[in-house]
């Protein structure tokens, strides 16, 4: 058995493959930071309470700090670098700029990443915390300011922007399925 | 954090084989729990056993009319499904109250019934904990316990099991199935968890080197009126501090059926079995549910910190019944 504690493994980010040698402790967001030079995704706390960190994982939003880069081999990684296409930002990047969801702009990576998430959850039919009536008879929730409240809070704001943001992922909404 | 080897298992005795060889291993669902308690040097593996590939990612009905939902299905995954959301929508609800959308994205059922206690003192590894250094005491007996147990603790650890997914589970008599070399085994949810004694360090009844396969929820028409309430000190993306899982069928004025299950108070998942019993085959009011939790409570030894876990959890429990019942006369 070999006694390795480190892997050469390839992550497919933004479209791009991308093959490093990590050691197994090492996180995705240091990965993504440290040795891929892609310091759009912030660490606010590395313990997975605020969300600064988030990511899309194979498409679903994810907190690269407690994922481990050796768990995410092989899998497509979307950071806030990709967001935008062509040169031209994503209705969640526009909606945020134009409703000032932001003041330091720390966690607003983390919450444009985690407001795409949200958009397709809901897309999808997913419930929430928020949702008076889970059961699928009862149809897919109104995205309502409640309902964005809850499915935002996996990321804080030490600026507190959270009205603006509320306001930003709602005009998104909008956006995305006018 | 210290260094470790990492294997992808390919299939289930594969997995079970280098958990066999290593008694450093552990397994790795989402990592939320392991990886966290890693990063403080609370957990320290030689080895992990990721299960990622391991073909239990599906949630199937079973032949009786229960549901079969395999260990590695996320909790994201498990909330959003419209047979979970149907006929046990306390289950949805209860994972939709844990974490955030994140980490319920890679949270998965086995690494959500195996998560470790937020006990402040077991990630602080210069304070006494039995649970986590046993024999060297505990620090909340007499230090900071506001969130710890009132029901079914002993002197040696009073810590609360922090899962919602759990307290659901428990209310519909969940069973955990597993697979070891020896080959496979389950256990109902109320024995899964240990009760605890003097050694709070040995959490479940699961075998050494065991792997979580799934867990099977019997067929529950009861479960169809359920629900979960969560009581915590904001408004989402935090802990419970008390929390039930209800379930009513109220035939003729009458409790025909009732679940009943309570978060936050004990080291376990707490079916509220004597609450139960209270009210099966009696009226379905207010005084009848609050007489039913007290019925449940008397049992309860609170600490100096925590005692108002008990008006909590009566009015909890009154308030959710008393919702279920009158949506049931509807
Ligand atoms: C900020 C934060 C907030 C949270 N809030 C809540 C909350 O409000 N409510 C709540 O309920 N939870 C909450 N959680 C906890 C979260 O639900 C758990 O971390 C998660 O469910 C664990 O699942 P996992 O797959 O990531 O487990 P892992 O971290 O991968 O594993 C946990 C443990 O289970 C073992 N294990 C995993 N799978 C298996 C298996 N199949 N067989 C045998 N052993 C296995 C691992 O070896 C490890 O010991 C929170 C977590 C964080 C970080
Ligand atoms: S309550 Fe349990 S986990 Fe907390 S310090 Fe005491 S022994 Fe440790
Ligand atoms: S840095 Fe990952 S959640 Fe805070
Ligand atoms: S804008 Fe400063 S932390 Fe959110």
């Amino acid at each position: 058995m070999t006694a390795s504690t480190s892997s050469v493994i390839t992550l497919h980010v933004n479209g791009e493959p991308r093959t490093l040698t990590v050691d197994h402790r090492t996180t995705l967001l240091d990965a993504l930071r440290e040795h891929l030079g892609l310091t759009g995704t912030k660490k606010g706390c590395d313990h997975g309470q605020c969300g600064a960190c988030t990511v899309l994982l194979d498409g679903r939003r994810a907190v690269a700090c407690l994922q481990l880069a050796v768990a995410a081999e092989g899998r497509a990684v979307t950071t806030i670098e990709g967001v935008a296409e062509d040169g031209r930002l994503h209705p969640v990047q526009e909606a945020f700029l134009e409703l000032d969801g932001y003041q330091c702009g720390y966690c607003t990576p983390g919450q444009i990443c985690s407001a795409l998430a949200v958009l397709d959850e809901h897309a999808a039919g997913w419930p929430s915390a928020a949702t008076a009536d889970v059961r699928p008879e009862a149809g897919p929730p109104a995205l309502t300011d409640d309902e964005i409240r809850e499915r935002m809070s996996g990321n804080l704001c030490r600026c507190s922007a959270y009205p603006a943001i509320v306001r930003a992922v709602a005009q998104a909404a909008k956006a995305v399925s006018a | 954090m210290r260094e470790f080897r990492y294997e992808r298992a390919a299939d289930m005795a594969g997995a079970l084989t280098l958990l066999a060889a290593e008694p450093g291993a552990r397994p790795l669902g989402g990592g939320t729990n392991l990886v966290d308690l890693m990063k403080n040097g609370i957990e320290r593996p030689a080895l992990l056993v990721d299960l990622r590939d391991l073909p239990l990612g599906r949630i199937e009905p079973t032949a009786d009319g229960g549901l079969r939902i395999g260990a590695t299905v996320t909790n994201s995954d498990l909330a959003a499904h419209p047979d979970v959301r149907r006929r046990y929508p306390a289950l949805a609800q209860a994972v939709l109250a844990g974490a955030s959308g994140q980490l319920r994205n890679m949270a998965t059922v086995g690494g959500n019934l195996l998560q470790r206690t937020r006990c402040g003192y077991f990630t602080d590894a210069a304070a006494p904990c039995n649970k986590r250094s046993p024999g060297s005491g505990c620090a909340a007996l007499t230090g900071e316990h506001r969130n710890h147990a009132v029901l079914g603790a002993s002197p040696h650890c009073v810590a609360v099991h922090p899962s919602d997914m759990a307290v659901a589970l428990a209310a519909f008599d969940a069973v955990v199935v597993y697979e070891t070399l020896d080959g496979p085994g389950e256990l109902p949810l109320a024995e899964f968890y240990r009760p605890v004694d003097s050694n709070p360090q040995l959490e479940t009844a699961l075998p050494p080197g065991a792997l979580i396969t799934g867990v099977v929820l019997p067929p529950a028409p009861v479960a169809a009126a359920s629900r979960y309430r969560k009581v915590r000190e904001r408004a989402s993306y935090a802990f419970a501090i008390g929390s039930l899982a209800a379930a009513l069928d109220i035939r003729d004025g009458i409790v025909h059926d009732v679940r009943l299950a309570f978060g936050a108070v004990a080291s376990r998942p707490w079916r509220a079995r004597q609450a139960e019993r209270a009210l099966t085959g009696g009226p379905a009011d207010a005084a009848a549910f609050a007489a039913a939790a007290d019925a449940e409570l008397a049992a309860a030894r609170p600490l100096p910190h925590n005692g108002y876990k008990l008006p909590l959890m009566r009015n909890l429990a009154v308030s959710v019944l008393t919702e279920l019942a009158e949506e049931a006369a509807r």
